[in-house]
């Protein structure tokens, strides 16, 4: 009976208005559903049963990919409650806790961040022993190092957004290395030699933990430029460079095998 | 008695040590490492030890945190993924010894499957597992949230976020210019180098160790001893003041640790020469210059000479100094954990004049 009610709700017009084709139960709609698809199309319709393997991959990347989305949903979610200044930023965190009921967004979002962190190091692991980032891929290796550096960044910006002890001081000790650039910041080596009489070129008011914190020390303003990398500027990087991650999966060959 | 020993073999000194002869051991022996029996019993001593540590209120209290929660599920990962791969490469290393194609280059293999369903059902199962597990996660675990921020009063210890912990731990060797920004800048770059340096066209595909002993055993290197496990010293075993803390030691901001460490200038002008230190920073700190132009310069181009000419003519010059200068780079670090251990060395180069210690 399944069957044949199966057969009459692909037969519809709605159905076929939305997948276009029927069941993926043979080659052609097999191949129709993965093509047609916008998410799905990602895959190509056939591959090695090697790459397919749960114990080749360990689907490492797609899991990142997968948090990665999750964040930005729950991300988004938290964007409706939170406001990115000293006064409302950690009242509106206690607001979540308290005020919204069975609220495990937040929850949800920091272990997700976490976990990103966590399965991105593996699957570059992953990468590396399966020998995968030698040619063709040695470009999509560069890029994915880069998406390692800002999941991290974006994970670090985000430490800061609850506005506690432990976000307004872990940010401090971490930007306190920006102090320390050469040349660059007004800590850093050699930073002393560049001034004009008593003029000092890179000083506290201008090096690089200033442009960073959009101030001397870790305040609102570097609460508001938090905010924005973590919410707007550094999603979308990461944004664009996992479709050309996704893209050059494709085109170096899929995933790597055997020659 | 046995915590108390733990303890002090738990210090940087010995744990390191021994994590590293271990490390050692265990690329000398794939034949061992590389088998079931091997994977499961080490995790099974793992699992006991860790059970029996956990019983302990101090350990438990430190390795509870919430936010300490990601580490433990970071080295399950790390434990399972490292010797998965070890174990994967051997089973390949022994088919290809016997003449055979590596699992992954089988017929069957090679053969194509439709992606629907057979790519789409699995990730879709890795999706769900991985829903549960966070859902489950978030219901058990509170996302932590401290006082507010007073700028005024800094909590002791100030941790970064544990990802970034192991660049914190090298702050006890380093200064932050090296360990905040060269260094950092280093792995980027270094990851980045990687395809263009490592030209062994072998191992491409499927895992082995067999084929790519020296990428691998250097890259794990880098990955395990340096990178996880300063993590685990930086998050379980430092405490107020960045003061080093046994597993079962209760963190008392009041330990004293006594703090003498010399710089290289010191050691040579007033130990060894019995004089003030010299006015000038050049010649003050001239032993300190000596030794690092020996370590950049003199040493790979005594050891490009002695063993490196065959690797240097295969791997062209470029990539060859390149790897060189990167390895000095990442040596660079247990390099000055031992001197600091050994001879309580601050400093080689110590020219705060400039803000440049080395
Ligand atoms: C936001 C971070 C990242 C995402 C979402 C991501 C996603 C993916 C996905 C879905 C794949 C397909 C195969 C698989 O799942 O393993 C893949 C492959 C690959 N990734 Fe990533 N990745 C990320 C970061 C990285 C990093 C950090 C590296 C290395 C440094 C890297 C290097 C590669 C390479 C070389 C491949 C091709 C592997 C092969 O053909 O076997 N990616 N990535």
């Amino acid at each position: 009976m399944s069957e044949g009610f199966a057969k009459k709700v692909a037969n519809t017009q709605v159905w076929k208005a939305i997948f276009r084709h029927g069941p993926p139960n043979n080659a052609r709609n097999r191949a129709a559903v993965v093509a047609g698809n916008v998410f799905l199309h990602l895959h190509p319709i056939k591959l090695k049963k090697s790459g397919v393997q749960l114990g080749y991959t360990w689907c490492m990347g797609g899991l990142t990919f997968f948090i990665f989305l999750s964040l930005t949903i729950t991300g988004v979610l938290l964007m409706f409650y939170y406001r990115p200044t000293a006064e409302y930023a950690f009242t509106d965190i206690i607001g979540l806790r308290e005020h919204v009921p069975l609220g495990i967004m937040r929850e949800l979002h920091r272990w997700g961040a976490h976990l990103m962190v966590i399965t991105v190091w593996i699957h570059m692991f992953r990468v590396f022993m399966t020998g995968s980032y030698k040619p063709p891929r040695e470009f999509n290796w560069g890029v994915g190092v880069i998406l390692l550096v800002l999941t991290m960044l974006l994970s670090f910006t985000g430490y800061l957004l609850p506005w506690d002890q432990l976000a307004i001081w872990a940010i401090t000790v971490g930007s306190n290395m920006a102090k320390a650039t050469p040349f660059m910041g007004n800590g850093g080596p050699g930073a002393m030699l560049a001034r004009i009489g008593d003029f000092v070129m890179v000083s506290d008011k201008n090096d690089v933990r200033f442009q960073l914190l959009g101030g001397r020390f870790v305040g609102e303003a570097a609460l508001l430029r938090f905010y924005i990398l973590h919410c707007v500027f550094i999603p979308l990087v990461v944004a664009v460079l996992i479709a050309i991650h996704f893209w050059r999966v494709r085109k170096d060959g899929g995933i790597s095998a055997p020659l | 008695m046995i915590k108390l020993a733990i303890n002090f073999l738990s210090a940087p000194l010995y744990s390191f040590t021994a994590f590293c002869i271990l490390f050692v051991l265990a690329m000398k022996r794939m034949d061992i490492v590389g088998t079931k029996k091997f994977g499961m019993g080490l995790l099974i001593f793992t699992l006991v030890i860790f059970g029996w540590m956990v019983s302990d209120p101090v350990f438990f209290s430190v390795i509870s945190l919430p936010d300490n929660i990601p580490i433990i599920i970071l080295n399950a990962l790390v434990f399972w993924s490292t010797w998965f791969s070890l174990y994967k490469g051997h089973q390949n290393d022994l088919r290809i010894a016997a003449g055979e194609p590596p699992i992954e280059g089988t017929p069957e293999n090679r053969e194509k499957v439709w992606a629907w369903p057979n790519l789409v059902y699995t990730e879709l199962f890795c999706i769900i597992a991985c829903t549960i597990f966070l859902i489950v996660w978030a219901i058990f675990f509170k996302a932590p949230l401290e006082e507010p921020a007073n700028p005024t009063w800094a909590p002791n210890p100030a941790k970064a976020p544990w990802y970034f912990l192991g660049l914190q731990e090298m702050l006890v060797y380093f200064d932050p210019w090296m360990a905040g920004v060269v260094l950092p800048v280093l792995i980027i770059v270094g990851l980045i180098a990687i395809p263009f340096i490592d030209i062994n066209p072998k191992g491409n595909g499927y895992y082995t160790f067999a084929e790519r002993k020296y990428a691998i055993a250097g890259f794990t290197f880098g990955w395990l001893a340096l990178w996880i496990f300063l993590i685990q010293i930086g998050t379980f075993l430092r405490g107020p003041n960045w003061t080093f803390y046994g597993p079962f030691e209760f963190w008392d901001s009041h330990k004293v640790v006594a703090e003498n460490n010399v710089n290289l200038s010191e050691f040579f002008w007033i130990k060894g020469l019995n004089v003030a230190l010299p006015k000038n920073i050049f010649v003050r700190e001239i032993m300190g210059i000596i030794l690092t132009g020996v370590y950049l310069v003199a040493v790979p181009f005594y050891v490009t000479k002695r063993w490196g000419q065959d690797m240097l003519s295969r791997m062209g010059g470029i990539r060859y100094y390149l790897l060189v200068f990167l390895v000095l780079g990442m040596m660079s670090l247990p390099i000055k954990m031992y001197l600091r251990w050994f001879f309580f060395l601050k400093y080689i180069v110590a020219m705060p004049e400039f803000e440049l210690n080395l």
